[in-house]
């Protein structure tokens, strides 16, 4: 049914018409798309440049031309007898009416050589997230200025932004030539102030060209009022520019779209080649549970592929029945990506609700949905002069860098490498709206370039032989609250019941697995990362696992539940006062730091953080330990931590 | 990539987003070009597997004759699912574009359009709008929220980066589905043409009955058509550049009669593709205010 011979061109005597498409067809056989994005602040004549460009192009047909002519006369801002090119692009009544942009519009014109999609993005300050919607998808950008007022501060933060979004290819356009006649100086001043600047951001290539869209000088042809300027026009440049990205050449990535299972005889994986090539015979892995096979077909409407690159739109099927789900990631056995659930990356809040790091959003990246939540806000970039400043919350159109922690361990590529496997949005949960976008820099955990395995024994089994459901006991609280006590007695008390526990002391692991540690910030933070790996490699095991911590910051404690997981991470708070502690004093420890002795001691001179809302608490100060392994015992029971409710095909 | 396969691809995996995203997704099959390259796509996307939705076609009980047989065959050739809906109270009121005016495309469109969707609880609804068209779709997201209303709001618009789509709706709460946003007519036709896909003959010009009012030629496609005292139909070479209601729909006069003339009109054409559709022309910017009040 997908041929039908009717609509092919006669064969035996072509009719005029159809040699002039086939001519034309023949010319633009071969032609690419160019995705680009027009931005530039208010005035500096952004919609009337595209304006011109779709014009000179003939892309303006002759009855919008006189609905033209007449918004012209009665809105137009561009005085008697000319057109305002502008109006063309204005598309809601609302912006009509005020004479802005509102919303990033899409523009499309034709040339022999190639397709443009102009996404333009607005220039006004309140909608930095329409830019970067614009951008997102964008491999070039045209950043106006204005000849009478040169680099300004929403020049910088356009560029800034087009940085962030990853466009590498930046058209510096000075427009409004006209009015500052024509002058060199002034064309050369603008570019030497801005090519330090972009520079300076990573913008690998700029091209500066002095121009008026309103006079149409350099748009389409060299302008005669410009001799000095040797460089191409506007259309020619953006006709002939390089953009590619190598998308092809680098990894091949293949986030899987939708499950094809059109009868029990097939199963296809259908998806967009994200990145790379991929042909039939070679060994993939699916991402993240690691499970690997070879690529038995690659499966269009037009026929099966030999190859399919970067791009393409495809179904793959696998010569073994691997469990591969939508959000899956299919990559190369041999080249796999990083995973991570706990990233840096830079976040653009688009929400008139602030962010609220702790606070669960759902995490889009690409096909797969998760949900994480922001654990901590690095910085807040002021987008005008670059500053990093502290910040508790992200607002509306600001951008900041942040620790996001995700459900699950998830594939991904750094956002310079890779912009469809680096990049994520969250979601508010009650509103369904879309709040934030991500750009991953790299993975907080230094796991990120292993190979996953997959398990073939998890949890669950390890459980059930067991016959307990493993956890993780975080006691925290100030030195000499109590925790070693607890966990030693602890400890006893759960063997003598024919449980499988074991202890991680804080001061023993420095001992032995963190003697190379100090106590510097970044050791600390080592510390407590492997202590919660070991932990978390122990609770896998089966074990409920005792770890007594001081563990002062809510930070640590949050990350540490993060790896370890929600369900299994309990957070015990030993709590007593520091003078109790200081009086108890068993390692003499207190008296050095009251004297000075010992710099940044937790409770004397570092704070400690209370849990905000720990699952258990032992109140030291008014009970014995006796009493407090009681109460931790009684809650173990009650949560059926101690008993496995099987299916009786355990032991 | 050849801009048509990087648009081909586009589509395809905004289409399998779509079925993959939402509970009960439709596709809107108006019939016309833009449809017909829709129902190509969507047999592309999901290969060897049919597509997983229905198709839903608004009758307002006064299309093209021709344009009715088309659906049918096509729908049968291609095996899949079509619903077809008109709206009863217009049907018992006898609306009709000759006597109801702008209040006919309200009820047997608008209105129309939403019983149907509200009854089939359709969450994700693909439609065929290209960005092009019109001024207001230019701004328009490739995955456009709907209240429960089924109204657009487009001051408030998600922001859509990357290929990354928010498809989330609350229970009442729908997103129309544009999977053609990035092309231009000429694409439309080239890809018709490259693919050889079937459109309805009332693209291509042929001798047709038609009178001229208001400036605009109408073809009688049946005798419901009320001519005035003076007229008399004449056969004229025409043929249309979008398809609707025949009473409303503008034809062209041309001697274009295959795919290879419409094209090669097209590239000395100075004329854009609404300008035949007779709704737009009510004021600068009715569509924009005809998208708020629900239809597509």
């Amino acid at each position: 049914m997908d041929g039908t011979p009717s609509n092919a061109a006669p064969s035996a005597h072509p009719s005029l018409a159809a040699q002039r498409v086939q001519t034309y067809l023949e010319k633009h056989e071969d032609k690419g798309l160019l995705r680009l994005l027009t931005c530039g602040s208010v005035d500096d004549g952004k919609s009337t440049l595209i304006g011109r460009l779709l014009h000179d192009t003939k892309q303006v047909f002759d009855d919008l031309m006189s609905a033209l002519e007449r918004d012209s006369k009665v809105s137009g801002t561009t005085g008697p007898g000319r057109v305002d090119y502008a109006l063309l692009l204005d598309g809601l009544q609302a912006e009509r009416e005020q004479g802005i942009t509102i919303d990033a519009a899409y523009r499309y014109f034709n040339t022999e050589k190639r397709k443009f999609v102009v996404a333009d993005a607005p220039g006004h300050e309140q909608y930095t997230r329409n830019m970067c919607t614009a951008a997102s998808t964008a491999e070039l950008a045209i950043l106006l200025v204005d000849a009478r007022k040169g680099v300004i501060t929403q020049t910088r933060r356009h560029t800034y932004v087009c940085s962030l979004m990853g466009i590498k290819t930046v058209v510096l356009a000075v427009n409004k030539m006209d009015l500052r006649d024509y002058d060199q100086g002034v064309f050369d001043a603008i570019v030497a102030a801005y090519l330090p600047f972009a520079a300076k951001l990573g913008i690998d290539t700029v091209t500066c060209i002095p121009l008026s869209a309103l006079e149409g000088d350099n748009i389409v042809a060299p302008s005669p009022h410009m001799p000095w300027y040797t460089g191409p026009a506007l259309l020619p440049f953006l006709e002939e520019v390089d953009v590619a990205t190598d998308r092809e050449h680098s990894s091949f990535r293949f986030p899987v779209q939708w499950v094809n299972r059109p009868n029990l005889d097939f199963r296809g994986f259908s998806g967009t080649v994200v990145s790379g090539a991929i042909s039939v015979g070679d060994g993939v892995s699916t991402l993240p549970s690691g499970q690997k096979s070879k690529v038995a077909r690659i499966v269009t409407k037009d026929g099966d592929l030999a190859r399919a690159v970067a791009g393409q739109a495809v179904t793959l099927t696998l010569t073994d029945e691997i469990d591969v789900s939508r959000g899956d990631m299919l990559v190369p056995t041999e080249d796999q990506p990083a995973m991570g659930d706990h990233f840096t990356a830079n976040l653009i809040w688009m929400d008139s609700n602030a962010l609220m790091p702790g606070r669960e959003y759902l995490v889009r990246m690409g096909p797969r949905q998760t949900r994480g939540q922001v654990t901590s806000i690095k910085h807040k970039i002021d987008v005008n002069t670059m500053d990093e400043r502290p910040a508790p919350t992200l607002e509306l159109n600001d951008v900041g860098l942040v620790n996001l922690s995700i459900d699950r361990a998830l594939p991904f590529d750094p956002y310079t490498e890779n912009r469809d496997t680096g990049s994520f949005i969250l979601i508010d949960r009650l509103t369904n709206a879309t709040v934030g976008a991500g750009m991953i820099q790299f993975s907080l955990w230094r796991s990120t370039n292993l190979a996953w395995q997959h398990l073939e024994i998890g949890p669950e089994q390890r459980a059930r032989q067991k016959g307990q459901r493993p956890c993780v006991l975080w006691l925290t609280g100030l030195s000499g609250s109590g925790k070693s006590t607890i966990a030693n007695l602890l400890d006893k008390r759960l063997y003598a019941e024919g449980h499988h526990a074991t202890m991680l002391d804080g001061d023993n692991v420095r001992h032995g697995l963190n003697n190379d540690l100090g106590f510097t910030a970044q050791d600390r933070v080592e510390n407590i990362r492997r202590v919660t790996e070991v932990a978390s490699l122990m609770a896998d095991a089966g074990l409920i696992t005792l770890v007594s911590f001081i563990s002062p910051y809510r930070e640590e404690r949050n990350s540490a539940k993060v790896r370890i997981g929600d369900a299994r991470f309990v957070e015990i708070y030993v709590k007593a006062d520091v003078a109790t502690c200081a009086e108890r004093d068993p390692k003499g420890l207190y008296k050095k730091a009251l004297a000075g002795e010992i710099k940044n001691f937790t409770g004397v001179d570092a704070p400690y953080e209370e849990p905000l809302d720990p699952t258990v608490t032992v109140d030291t100060a008014n009970s014995t330990p006796e009493e407090a392994v009681e109460l931790i015992l009684d809650w173990l029971r009650a949560q059926g931590f101690l008993s496995v409710e099987g299916d009786g095909s355990g032991i | 990539m050849k801009h048509l396969d990087s648009l081909e691809a586009e589509s395809i995996h905004i289409l399998r987003e779509t079925a993959a995203q939402f509970q009960r997704p439709v596709l809107m099959y108006s019939i016309g070009k833009d449809s017909s390259v829709l129902m190509h796509l969507a047999r592309k996307a999901f290969f060897p597997s049919r597509p997983p939705f229905p198709f839903l076609h608004i009758d307002t009980t006064w299309k093209f004759h021709e344009m009715i047989a088309f659906r049918d065959r096509r729908v049968a050739e291609e095996e899949v699912d079509l619903i077809v809906h008109t709206n009863p109270d217009g049907l018992e009121n006898k609306v009709t574009p000759f006597t109801h005016g702008a209040a006919y495309t309200d009820i047997m469109k608008t209105q129309a359009l939403r019983q149907a969707l509200t009854a089939g609880g359709y969450d994700g609804v693909i439609g065929g709008a290209r960005r092009d068209e019109e001024k207001s779709r230019a701004k328009e997201r490739v995955f456009s929220f709907r209240d429960a209303h089924h109204r657009w709001d487009p001051k408030n618009q998600k922001p859509e980066l990357w290929n990354t789509y928010n498809g989330r709706t609350n229970k009442g709460e729908s997103v129309r589905v544009f999977p053609l946003s990035n092309w231009t007519e000429l694409d439309i036709w080239l890809y018709i043409l490259r693919e050889g896909i079937p459109v309805v003959p009332l693209y291509l010009a042929k001798d047709r009955p038609v009178v001229e009012r208001d400036g605009a030629l109408i073809m009688v496609d049946d005798d419901r058509f009320p001519l005035l005292p003076n007229e008399t139909p004449m056969m004229k070479s025409v043929r249309f550049r979008t398809l609707g209601c025949y009473p409303l729909t503008g034809a062209i006069e041309s001697e274009a009669a295959t795919l290879h003339e419409i094209i090669a009109e097209m590239l000395v054409a100075r004329t854009s593709e609404r300008q035949g559709r007779l709704i737009d022309q009510d004021q600068s910017a009715s569509m924009e205010l005809k998208k708020q009040e629900g239809y597509f």
